[in-house]
């Protein structure tokens, strides 16, 4: 074969997929660095302390219970605020209002939302919640995540319920099914998987975020789970146990970071399996 | 449906000179009359002033090229269009006396009584059993064991029973293609509709599946009035007591299926029976 277009193109196919080769050895390369940093890093700082104790002065020995809590409970109470609005928004936008002119309106401004900057968000709930309550709180912090949970649940449940056939919907319309039921017996089956999905997603999305919580649920140094109170969590206190000069903070904060992440990476596990298993049925 | 009805139907007809009656139609009940019908996607004009009447306890045909108005007709007559913008029809559909076109007509009763198969077998992603129950419990509350016995009619009936008996937990979609299709059916047989309308059922199944299903369709109409959109020339030779045949959104004719395959009376249907378009 000495065809000299098809030599040529040969080339071309040889530098091309050298260059992808490349460009994903360089991501994965620093992906690979980041996860070594940390796992270096945060293992050293990591024992049972860690889970058992509140955050210490500096100086002093202490653990990270208190933002763990805190985290927990924010990051629960925004999946419980967000997750309801989310998928009835998403459920109107795939089902009831699929061809109308609103829908295409909401799908924008979810879009926009979408990738808001999550320091606005903080900033916004801050405007609404903590300057007329007069303090910081847990509530406000809740709030803030939740606003980042609506549209990556809004954009997931519109998403996997448009995947569903329309056959599907035809098939049980066809029985004299109303459609409420047959949203909710066959279009959720048939995309709850999915919808789980976003769910965990939108979780890991929050479970790292900083910025909102900054303006909203502050920090504490002590244990909590008053609502109404400042409130510590995993982000906040890394950052600012990363920025401080003490030895014995920054080792937490790798702990902390160590901690986050493995809780990303499971739920992203999770939802892979999740996401995959619906397949497999 | 009212002599008085039926009556002004066929002089409607024999006044506009285009009385769609089959022939070995006398005695035979008009389950469902279709009249002038217009159907529109958006300015389009999908089907143009269709006449036919649909018997009571016989299958008819509906058969002809890609793009002729036949499914089209058929998601007419339960309103299935509905589902999407920019449908409609005019012209009167009656059932029953009422014209089921009617803004005033209840769609999920209306379907209710007027099931559907379609092309594609499509169990609910639920149990084998689930997918019959639902749809009963829809319309009647029962207890369990009549459930049960429902579920097992319908089931039987659709000629599913022997292969599924055993598993009926598990998911509907673990089916063959065809055990799916005749779940399909035995899941709008279970309603107890009055008209079964079938769109292309053997479409994507294979010879045997084909054969159970068009078995199953000579046994039904003993109890339904059965509609069937089929490509399959021979199917509708099989399987159907009259058949319509239409081209471009008309119908051309419609008459007995025997007539229909052996003297048709207009040229066009007999070059579509003959393959010589379509």
């Amino acid at each position: 074969m000495s065809n000299p277009l098809y030599a040529g193109r040969n080339r071309r196919n040889k530098i091309a997929v050298s260059l992808a080769l490349v460009a994903t050895a360089i991501g994965l390369g620093w992906l690979a660095i980041i996860l070594g940093t940390l796992l270096w890093k945060g293992f050293s700082g990591i024992n049972l302390q860690v889970f058992t104790e509140m955050t210490p002065p500096p100086g002093g020995t202490g653990g990270l219970l208190n933002p763990i809590i805190g985290s927990l409970i924010m990051t629960s109470l925004a999946v419980v605020i967000g997750t309801p609005i989310g998928i009835l928004a998403g459920t109107y936008m795939a089902e009831y209002g699929r061809y109308s002119k609103i829908t295409s309106y909401v799908r924008f401004i979810n879009d926009i939302l979408l990738s808001a900057p999550s320091i606005v968000i903080g900033l916004f709930v801050y405007e609404i919640m903590v300057y007329p309550m007069g303090h910081f709180s847990g509530w406000a912090g809740a709030v803030a995540l939740s606003l980042i949970v609506i549209p990556v649940v809004v954009r997931t449940t519109e998403d996997m319920l448009l995947l569903v056939p329309n056959q599907q919907r035809e098939a049980a319309f066809a029985l004299g099914m109303p459609q409420a039921y047959v949203i909710r017996n066959v279009c959720y089956k048939a995309a709850q998987a999915g919808m789980l999905t976003g769910v965990l997603l939108a979780v890991a999305r929050i479970s790292g975020e900083t910025a909102p919580l900054l303006f909203t649920a502050l920090n504490n140094q002590f244990w909590t789970t008053d609502l109404n109170a400042p409130m510590g969590s995993l982000p906040v206190v890394i950052f600012q146990f990363a920025l401080s000069p003490y030895e014995d903070w920054q080792r937490l904060a790798w702990a902390g970071a160590l901690i986050i992440t493995m809780a990303v990476l499971a739920l992203s596990i999770t939802a892979r399996t999740l996401g995959g298993a619906k397949k497999a049925i | 449906m009212s002599i008085d009805t039926t009556t002004t139907f066929r002089d409607s007809f024999s006044s506009s000179g285009k009385m769609p009656v089959a022939k070995d139609s006398a005695g035979l009940e008009e389950r469902v009359l279709v009249r002038n019908l217009d159907f529109f996607y958006g300015e389009s004009k999908a089907l143009k002033s269709i006449s036919v009447p649909l018997y009571r306890n016989k299958v008819t045909a509906f058969i002809g090229p890609s793009g002729c108005g036949k499914s089209t007709l058929l998601r007419v007559l339960n309103r299935m269009y509905e589902l999407y913008p920019k449908q409609h029809a005019e012209g009167e559909v009656l059932f029953d006396g009422a014209n089921i076109l009617d803004e005033k007509q209840d769609l999920n009763l209306l379907r209710a009584r007027i099931g559907m198969v379609f092309q594609k077998p499509t169990p609910f992603p639920m149990s084998i059993y689930d997918n019959i129950a639902f749809g009963i419990g829809l319309y009647e509350k029962l207890p369990r064991s009549e459930l049960d016995g429902r579920v097992e009619t319908a089931l039987r009936r659709a000629a599913l029973w022997s292969e599924v008996k055993d598993k009926l937990n598990s998911s509907g979609l673990s089916l063959s293609g065809g055990q799916q299709q005749r779940l399909c059916i035995a899941r709008t047989v279970a309603v107890k509709p009055e008209v079964i309308l079938l769109d292309e059922p053997c479409s994507a199944l294979d010879p045997i599946s084909t054969a159970k299903i068009e078995e199953l369709i000579e046994e039904l109409k003993d109890d339904y009035t059965i509609v069937i959109v089929t490509h399959n020339m021979q199917q509708a030779g099989r399987v159907s007591d009259f058949t319509a045949f239409m081209y471009l959104g008309e119908l051309v004719e419609f008459d007995s299926t025997e007539k229909i395959f052996t003297s048709p009376g207009d040229k066009r249907t007999q070059d579509y029976i003959t393959g010589r378009f379509g």
